[in-house]
């Protein structure tokens, strides 16, 4: 579904990513991981056409994204760090990208329902918490019912309530066959989500795994501990 | 496209920044009629003050709030919505919402008190001028990433255009003061869009008369249809040409 073809992105005199090749799925729940500043973001951004690769090409459903937005109506892009005009309330915001997307069919409420959003409609954005910024950024992310959900730390500042319920709505929509890129610090909660895993670092891919074959290769059942041990051996 | 329009505006609108600015653009033209006996005085009171506050607060405004749309600008491009869309909506509407404010706050008390040409002419030199530096606004602010260094670079193009670059005329007219520079002057004053608005409301305003030689040299050019449809062209380009190169980088710009 989505083809990366040897993608690299220098800022400045420094390299971000260096010749990533990937190629993501329909049905499969991928989780990018890697430390700190390794091009996690930078990636998903190329994906979306905010920061424009300096090298390579990017396919979606087989056509070049360069220099195209259309192909963006099918991805729900949940933002690390939302942060949206202050003068806006909640329901203002969720108003103005429904106008602006003009298609009104097909809605998926659910999250706005369980996050119990409007019931805060009329708060500011500029008085918003952390976690409620996130909930209306998850909230927009499945909004309009995507084929493909990048999702970047999408916990991150969530309480364990709302996390969970967050979640259960990825499982669900895995399990209606689209696609889920995650990107997260917290491996542990990813557990029972991922099929596939991404590990970055340095700007360039050290493996791209499915769940099963991880498993099986190192011997361990968390994620973590998996992760671990690949490197090591690759260490060696 | 008019949607994105409509919500910049509005959410302008209710920043208390362009209701002071209208209040405090109200307050001077209210003050600069009613101070003077004859509205001729009061415009070239008015001129003086719009020439210097006008060009400030839109260029600085709009930096500020460029910068502060990053992460609503993230948020569109993240939806289905082209590039240029975005930049041109964000243009329009901070230019939309600064002119509604000029044109409430100095354009009614100059119509009550100088429904004249000049005064309709000061009313749409306001306007243009507002945009110009929204327009220059917009270059400054896709120049640098970081936004001290963007308002910065915003703060020294003003003072460039209201102060210095009087200045620097100024000088070059001592220094070739034996040649005939009058009608190079005309040509020089091209650079500034606040020396051409000066120069096209001052003309219009029989105050010429006491400009001595570069006033009837000027009065020559700028007095004629031709070049009154060149000067108001002039700046339309200080509007394009900020703006054009604004929105190549934004293309190419990485969020």
């Amino acid at each position: 579904m989505i083809e990366i073809q040897n993608i690299s992105k220098t800022f400045g005199s420094l390299q971000v990513l260096n010749g990533v090749n990937l190629s993501l799925l329909k049905g499969q729940c991928i989780a990018l991981i890697g430390p700190n500043g390794c091009g996690k973001t930078t990636l998903i951004k190329s994906i979306l056409g905010m920061v424009v690769p300096s090298q390579g090409d990017i396919l979606f459903q087989g056509t070049s994204i360069l220099k195209q937005f259309a192909y963006r109506r099918h991805i729900g892009y949940m933002p690390q760090i939302g942060r949206y005009p202050e003068n806006m309330n909640i329901g203002q915001v969720v108003e103005m990208i429904r106008n602006i997307r003009k298609d009104d069919t097909n809605l998926d409420l659910e999250l706005l329902e369980e996050f119990k959003l409007q019931t805060l409609y009329g708060k500011r954005m500029s008085t918003l918490s952390g976690g409620t910024t996130q909930k209306v950024s998850a909230t927009l992310a499945f909004l309009f019912n995507p084929d493909v959900l990048i999702l970047d730390e999408p916990t991150a500042g969530l309480d364990p309530l709302a996390a969970e319920i967050l979640k259960e709505k990825i499982i669900r929509e895995k399990q209606k066959g689209k696609l889920i890129l995650i990107t997260s610090h917290l491996l542990s909660e990813l557990d029972d989500l991922i099929t596939q895993l991404i590990f970055m670092q340095d700007g360039q891919v050290i493996f791209h795994k499915d769940m099963d074959t991880l498993r099986a290769d190192s011997g361990e059942e968390k994620i973590s501990k998996a992760i671990a041990n690949i490197l090591k051996q690759q260490a060696k | 496209m008019s949607r994105i329009i409509k919500f910049i505006f509005i959410d302008i609108l209710k920043n208390r920044i362009v209701l002071l600015y209208t209040l405090l653009l109200a307050g001077f033209a209210w003050s600069a009629f009613s101070l003077e006996d004859n509205s001729t005085k009061g415009l070239l009171t008015l001129l003086n003050l719009i020439l210097l506050t006008v060009p400030l607060v839109s260029i600085l405004f709009s930096t500020i709030y460029i910068y502060n749309s990053a992460e609503f600008i993230e948020l569109l491009l993240s939806q289905p919505i082209q590039r240029k869309a975005i930049w041109v909506s964000l243009f329009l509407g901070l230019s939309l919402s600064l002119v509604v404010g000029f044109v409430v706050g100095a354009g009614i008390p100059i119509l009550v008190y100088a429904p004249s040409d000049v005064g309709l002419m000061m009313l749409a030199i306001g306007c243009i001028i507002t945009v110009v530096f929204v327009a220059i606004a917009f270059l400054s602010a896709i120049l640098s990433r970081d936004k001290a260094k963007g308002i910065g670079i915003s703060i020294m193009l003003w003072l460039y255009f209201a102060i210095l670059f009087d200045g620097l005329v100024l000088f070059l007219t001592f220094q070739f003061s034996d040649y005939p520079i009058e009608k190079a002057m005309i040509g020089i004053s091209a650079l500034s869009p606040i020396d051409i608005s000066r120069i096209l409301i001052l003309l219009h305003l029989d105050v010429s008369a006491m400009m001595g030689y570069t006033g009837a040299v000027f009065k020559d050019f700028f007095g004629t249809s031709l070049g009154f449809a060149l000067s108001f062209f002039i700046l339309l380009l200080w509007i394009a040409i900020p703006f054009l190169v604004s929105l190549r980088r934004f293309k190419h710009k990485d969020l």
